[in-house]
């Protein structure tokens, strides 16, 4: 309840919240009837139907085979994709002009290329080369995908958390004498990746769902043992019910972990970024802290050689 | 790389993304503010309702409600709404893709409304405005404000994940580059590069516009 925006309701109030939950409940229940019931006229709620789920076999020959195939995808493509976006996400910080814009056209490149699109064209090019053996191919696919785009994600976040930390903090470290890099590296990129957590985490989630694409290119994961399910024991509906449950599941698991670390983080009166906002490019712009350095020394030297002098 | 463009639809394949794209843009912004307008609502049972709504839509893959879409809908109720079998896919890819980003458009609006200090709903109410009008002067313009470059962010998403309609048969860009790929494996890098720069510039100035929106409307704070 957003308390921002309503006042706590006197008894008229309440009593037209108490009218309105009222008819929205009847509302519901009126329209999951009729769904259950369409959903049933078809036979989709015959015990028949759901009972292969009690079963061990249909688990252990279909649901966690592909389960673990999905977990495989998503757990390679995790540790590739952090390495992927930390490597870009420096390479986009870098003071060199030339690496900071290969950097950022490679980032925003496979930022705005479907994903599907990419395992697509990799699924092609494996294939069609015979990079790996062919039983390969459609993991390999799923694989690069996910990491190109979830890389430059992460790329694209921790230039943001940086980007979001407070300029004394970049300051603080060139004052002590620190190059650009070793404050990036000892001072700012601990904080920022501190920052990103709770965002990393929500991306989990979209590298976990972005799995199921691979059912497109044949990729033997999850969502793909619906239609073996669905043949085998001619219950395709029920089958996709249970498999999105299990999706949920996890990801549910996955999307409250990063509320709590956001909340701890909050608590400790860390910064975060907030999800969804990666916004405009802001460069951590160290240079009008250098220059002004620099002319603080120039003026100290100015005033020390030229005092003597008259 | 004209041979592709003179051999394949490509412009007609961009085009139906583009339409697919613009009719779930707008279908999501109509039950993502509805599924919003829940969430804030004072009433508990709409509340949660939203929220189960937004938690269940939000944690399922895309791929896996256009299925549905397609075995649960199409194949199983037989619920068709055009005899023509083309539209009929559209259609319903149409509806798996506007639910699906409508929970995004929910968080997004609800984040726009978050980023309003309590302090301005407090002035609003000591000098004697009504709920409706500080909702209208003083609180909805800022929470718009807020949302924008969530807003831009979910529409860029949603652009992309047209192509997931491929899964139920829609002719769009990311079939057409299957096939492609299929009849010509020779011209494998220009096929991806082709596409790829089709969605470049697609969400480019999606980006872009909103970057600028947000900025020259961002309430100072």
């Amino acid at each position: 309840m957003s308390s921002v925006l309503f006042d706590i309701p006197g008894p008229k109030a309440r009593a037209r919240h108490r009218l309105i939950m009222i008819v929205s409940v009847v509302l519901t229940l009126l329209a999951l009837a009729w769904a259950v019931s369409r959903f049933a006229a078809k036979g989709n709620l015959e015990a028949a139907k759901w009972t292969p789920f009690l079963t061990g076999d249909i688990w252990i020959n279909y649901l966690i085979p592909g389960l673990i195939n999905t977990l495989k995808a998503a757990a390679i493509s995790v540790v590739l994709a952090g390495a992927f976006g930390l490597f870009f996400g420096i390479g986009r910080l870098s003071d060199n002009a030339v690496i900071r814009w290969i950097s950022t056209v490679i980032v925003e490149f496979f930022r705005s290329v479907p994903v599907l699109v990419m395992m697509v064209a990799a699924f092609g090019l494996f294939s069609f080369n015979r990079v790996f053996e062919a039983s390969i191919n459609p993991l390999a696919a799923v694989i690069t995908g996910l990491t190109l785009y979830n890389g430059s994600v992460v790329a694209e976040l921790l230039r943001s958390g940086v980007g979001g930390l407070p300029s004394g903090q970049s300051e603080a470290g060139l004052a002590i004498g620190l190059t650009r890099s070793q404050t990036l590296r000892s001072i700012l990129l601990p904080q920022a990746i501190t920052a990103m957590l709770p965002a990393l985490v929500s991306q989990l989630v979209v590298i976990l769902k972005d799995t199921a694409l691979g059912a497109i290119i044949t990729y033997p994961e999850l969502l793909t043992t619906f239609s073996q399910i669905g043949s085998y024991k001619s219950n395709p509906v029920p089958a996709l019910i249970v498999i999105a449950l299990i999706f949920i599941a996890i990801n549910y698991l996955l999307t409250s972990a990063a509320a709590k670390i956001e909340a701890r983080l909050r608590d400790k009166g860390r910064a975060t970024i907030a999800k969804g906002t990666i916004g405009p490019p802001n460069r951590v712009d160290l240079e009008p802290v250098e220059e002004a350095l620099i002319a603080a020394d120039e003026s100290v030297l100015h005033e020390r050689y030229r005092t003597p002098d008259k | 790389m004209g041979e592709l463009f003179s051999q394949y639809n490509v412009l007609g394949a961009f085009g139906i993304t583009i339409v697919l794209t613009v009719l779930s843009a707008l279908g999501a912004l109509v039950i993502g503010t509805v599924v919003a307008i829940m969430r804030v609502s004072p009433v508990g049972f709409l509340n949660k309702l939203g929220a189960l709504y937004v938690n269940l839509v939000r944690n399922t893959p895309l791929t896996l409600i256009i299925v549905f879409c397609n075995i649960g809908f199409i194949v199983n109720l037989g619920m068709s709404v055009s005899d023509d079998f083309a539209r009929n896919n559209l259609v319903w890819a149409t509806i798996g893709l506007a639910f699906y980003h409508a929970a995004f458009v929910c968080e997004a609006l609800r984040s726009g409304v978050n980023t309003v200090p309590a302090g301005q709903a407090e002035a609003a109410r000591s000098i004697g405005l009504t709920f409706g009008q500080s909702l209208r002067e003083v609180l909805l313009p800022q929470a718009f404000r807020g949302a924008i470059t969530p807003l831009g962010n979910t529409l860029i998403a949603l652009t992309k994940n047209t192509t997931v309609a491929t899964a139920i048969g829609v002719a769009e860009v990311a079939g057409l580059m299957k096939t492609m790929q299929e009849d010509r494996p020779d011209l494998m890098v220009p096929i991806f590069l082709v596409v790829a720069i089709g969605f470049v510039i697609l969400t480019l100035p999606i980006g872009l516009v909103t970057t600028h929106l947000s900025q020259k409307l961002a309430v100072k704070r």
